[in-house]
């Protein structure tokens, strides 16, 4: 991937709650400072750095097996990283050598399966970590968290007795009870079936806002990473890809295959001449592009072209940039995919009431509204 | 050992599951299936009947006589002092194992698995009698002692593996989860290992209780007064009235125990929340890894090695006492052990059908019925179910009495059971859309279960068969009481010899009983989820 990184990227600047990598120790709630963890010959984290701010939620987005869940087990304490450190609320948990017991972090974990504790009800797994606090604030803590996590019907209910959406709240309550100071949570909806997977991100996102707690949320799932989190880190091979705010990161994917990744990516090719990029879709100024495009020039870049940013008109064999080659009916809208003359193909995002026929000569014209990225040419 | 096999059995079985054909079970079979598996459950039950018939018949003076006098006390003394010495040293012995196999970083933990599993193919009477032969006579090992330890050896292994059960099925992610809401290891082992691993180790000590409850040979050879040796006794000198009303005490305690074990089954239902499978880390050992070793190494060796080498060493020795002398061992002995076991089986695995179709397919109470009532004849000692057959064969059905086949009606009522779950299960595993199938492209429900049920379960069937057959081989306490006159099997054999002590001539039938033994464990263990590997 790295040969692919394109240089100067725009979002550095852009990402205004901390830049991607390089993290000053000491300024956040999470520190990860080169941090990286073996087993034998395999490497699942490499010299991952970042840094989460008090408050914040962030969300390490990636494909199975790209080291999130092991990152995650790191800052809880359940796994012991072969480098760098880990620091939480200022104070150094994992280095060289040292190591704090997950048992004396003030960091919760929200499992991926909830792990409640079976032989105990709602309210007892509530308070599981309570134990010590004075009967009368425990009983209050407790009401409070249900309350916030409207599970107070259900406290004296054993957890198989519960819904999925319910064994999360409770999950999440559980958690939250001990005052932590940053929360984990692994693939949180991943065990929810899709319609209570979309509420309950936004029910949760609420009530960890409402908590002001720091959370770090782990999850293949780009849609649920890009709608309830601060910001984003992509995490592809153990290593980050990428880290800032969603929409900048969306827009601005530093590495092909993060814009593979967040969303039905097209490279449409394009060569730099002059203050222009041609592509076979027309001629571009390089105002349009992000980054120093013009210092390419003479060179064949890769421009992103997202299904949104194309758009097809039907039209005669002699005028046609290519022809439709297949056609995905979404319900609201259809995707075509278009094969272009030059032989790239790409997709085109259309109202459901545009309707094409697979052959169909069409044009295909760049509508994007906003800068488009572009990598130097494989 | 005739029990040696019990709620291993019938722990494993699944619950019903829903299939549409239930319901209309009753209009497609009216009445047969049912009415055959009730003559099955009563006929199986009727001779306990005669037990109480039998007690009542003494006149009430020398009743009241049986009780107050101090022997009886003393036996029920002596029977729950040993059930609770017994059922504690298996805690002791097989809940340490369980921890050190499933859930640490002890060396060969695989080999270990399997050692401590082994002892319970070694039926124990054969230990007993090992051990025995080992302290030599006028011991102060025998009585107590010597019962509860021998007991204790070969029966620890049933709280091994529910223990190792419920810790294999334990989510390992719950004590993370508590390290994370601020627990140490040892506070999250208490208030989460423990909670969640308790309902197996609890159904393995009521299991141990049950068998030590029943169990004939080990007190007869070590001599400790409980209920099982005094009813023998009291049989032998033709006492039946005592016998009776000693029978109907213990069924009585017995009762107790598997009311401890219904309760026990609906609690630990449904403790199952997550179907994460991820296992917390291995706890590591460090220098604790050299008393762990040592702690397995000494149960292999008291469990394993003294008895079996102990009877292989009977192979090589001629002194008086082991040489041949007094009785020959005689092929047909083996042809009587086989030809008996066979019939147990067939007969086991016929009745055992419909009662299984009938509880895995049926609907409602008076479907299970059938199935809930062969487990009376599994839970009653064999002591018991041999007496209540002499006085079924004294009172009603003299022809059968002195017969080959109350003998393995005697069989069918103590084992039956086994064949009926793991053709229940069998069955439970079949999808009833095979059946509704067939029945939509013609065919009637016989032709349809011949043709789409049949098929798939035979391998339970045969599996139930082979079950029965095996426990039947080592069977002792019926055996002894019911076979014909000159009637010998290996196990009578063996019994003789060990009287006589002649102990050369027991080797060899011995260590073939352990074969046996060993055989049927590798048929329950291979079908229920004891996983042993």
């Amino acid at each position: 991937m790295s040969r692919n990184v394109r240089p100067n990227a725009r979002e550095d600047a852009a990402a205004g709650s901390g830049g991607a990598g390089a993290a000053e120790p000491g300024d956040g709630m999470l520190e990860l400072d080169g941090v990286t963890r073996s087993f034998g010959p395999e490497t699942a984290v490499e010299n991952f750095s970042l840094s989460v701010s008090e408050g914040e939620l962030l969300t390490l987005l990636g494909p199975s097996g790209c080291g999130k869940t092991t990152t995650l087990r790191l800052i809880a304490g359940l796994d012991e990283p072969t480098g760098g450190s880990v620091s939480v609320a200022g104070e150094v948990v994992a280095a060289d050598g040292a190591f704090v017991a997950p048992e004396d972090r003030d960091v919760g974990l929200v499992f991926q399966d909830f792990a409640l504790f079976p032989h105990l009800t709602v309210a007892e797994n509530v308070a599981f970590a309570l134990e010590d606090w004075p009967a009368e604030q425990r009983t209050a803590r407790v009401d409070e968290l249900l309350e916030l996590v409207e599970m107070t019907d259900h406290r004296g209910k054993s957890p198989s007795q519960l819904s999925g959406g319910q064994q999360q709240r409770v999950a999440l309550a559980r958690s939250l009870a001990p005052e932590p100071d940053i929360i984990l949570l692994d693939e949180p909806f991943s065990n929810l079936d899709v319609r209570l997977r979309v509420e309950m991100r936004e029910e949760v996102r609420d009530i960890l806002k409402r908590t002001g707690v720091t959370a770090v949320s782990v999850t293949h799932d780009q849609e649920e990473a890009l709608s309830i989190s601060d910001r984003v880190a992509i995490m592809n091979n153990g290593r980050l890809e990428q880290v800032g705010q969603p929409e900048v990161v969306f827009e601005n994917p530093r590495s092909r295959f993060v814009a593979s990744f967040l969303g039905r990516a097209s490279f449409l090719t394009g060569r730099v001449r002059g203050g222009t990029v041609e592509t076979e879709l027309g001629t571009l100024p390089t105002d349009r592009f992000n980054g120093p495009v013009e210092a390419y020039d003479g060179a064949e870049i890769d421009v992103l072209a997202r299904p949104d940013d194309l758009q097809a008109t039907p039209t005669t064999d002699a005028s046609a940039d290519g022809q439709v080659v297949h056609r995905q009916y979404n319900g609201p809208n259809f995707v075509y995919r278009v094969e272009l003359q030059g032989g790239d193909v790409v997709r085109c995002l259309h109202n459901h009431v545009e309707t094409f026929e697979h052959c169909q000569p069409v044009s295909v014209d760049i509508v994007a509204d906003h800068p488009l990225a572009w990598y130097p040419a494989e | 050992m005739p029990d040696d096999t019990s709620g291993v059995t019938d722990g494993g079985r699944t619950t019903v599951q829903p299939g549409s054909l239930r319901s209309r079970l009753g209009d497609l079979l009216p009445g047969a299936l049912t009415a055959v598996s009730a003559v099955v459950a009563l006929a199986l039950l009727v001779p306990l009947v005669w037990v109480v018939v039998q007690a009542t018949q003494l006149d009430a003076a020398r009743a009241l006589d049986f009780f107050l006098r101090p022997d009886t006390l003393g036996i029920a003394v002596n029977s729950v002092i040993l059930v609770a010495a017994v059922t504690l040293g298996s805690v002791l012995v097989g809940v340490p194992l369980a921890f050190l196999t499933v859930q640490t970083d002890l060396p060969f933990r695989r080999f270990w698995t399997v050692v401590a599993a082994l002892p319970l193919v070694v039926p124990s009477y054969i230990g007993a009698f090992a051990f025995a032969s080992l302290v030599g006579p006028r011991s102060s090992f025998y009585g107590l002692l010597g019962t509860a330890v021998v007991l204790t050896l070969f029966s620890y292994p049933y709280v091994f593996l529910t223990t190792r059960a419920s810790l294999r099925s334990f989510d390992g992610t719950v004590v993370e989860a508590a390290r994370t809401l601020g627990e140490d290891r040892l506070t999250a082992f208490r208030r989460v290992t423990l909670p969640q691993v308790w309902p197996g180790v609890a159904a393995g000590s009521l299991l141990v209780a049950l068998y030590t409850l029943s169990d004939f040979g080990t007190p007869m050879i070590l001599q400790y007064d409980v209920f099982t040796r005094a009813i023998y006794l009291e049989f032998k000198v033709n006492n039946l009235g005592f016998a009776a009303l000693l029978s109907l005490v213990l069924l009585g305690f017995t009762l107790v125990i598997l009311a401890g074990e219904s309760r026990l089954g609906t609690s630990a239902e449904g403790a199952h929340v997550s179907s994460g499978s991820r296992r917390a880390g291995r706890l590591e050992l460090g220098v604790w890894k050299w008393p762990a070793l040592g702690f397995c190494g000494l149960v292999a060796v008291l469990g394993l090695v003294v008895p079996l080498g102990t009877l292989v060493s009977w192979l090589f020795r001629a002194e008086p006492g082991y040489a041949a002398g007094g009785y020959a061992f005689r092929p047909e002995y083996v042809w009587n052990s086989l030809s008996v076991a066979g019939a147990a089986a067939a007969v086991a695995v016929l009745v055992g059908i419909p009662v299984a179709y009938l509880a895995a397919r049926g609907d409602g109470l008076l479907a299970s019925l059938p199935e809930r009532a062969t487990y009376i004849g599994y839970a009653t000692p064999g002591v018991v179910m041999g007496l209540s057959l002499i006085f079924f064969g004294l009172n009603v059905a003299g022809a059968l009495y002195g017969t080959v086949g109350i003998l393995v009606f005697a069989y069918v009522a103590r084992f039956v059971p086994q064949a009926v779950g793991i053709i229940q299960s069998s069955i439970l595993q079949v999808d009833p859309e095979h059946d509704e199938a067939a029945r939509s492209m013609g065919d009637g429900p016989l032709q349809s279960f011949r043709r789409t049920m049949l098929p798939q379960v035979t391998p339970g069937v045969l599996a139930g068969g082979a079950l029965v057959f095996l426990t039947t081989m080592k069977e002792l306490p019926a055996t002894l009481m019911l076979r014909p006159f000159g009637f010998e099997t290996f196990v009578t054999y063996i019994w003789k010899v060990q009287e006589a002590g002649y102990y050369g001539q027991a080797a060899v039938p011995a260590l073939v009983l352990v074969l046996v033994s060993a055989l049927s464990m590798a048929v329950i263990l291979s079908r229920e989820r004891y996983d042993v590997t």
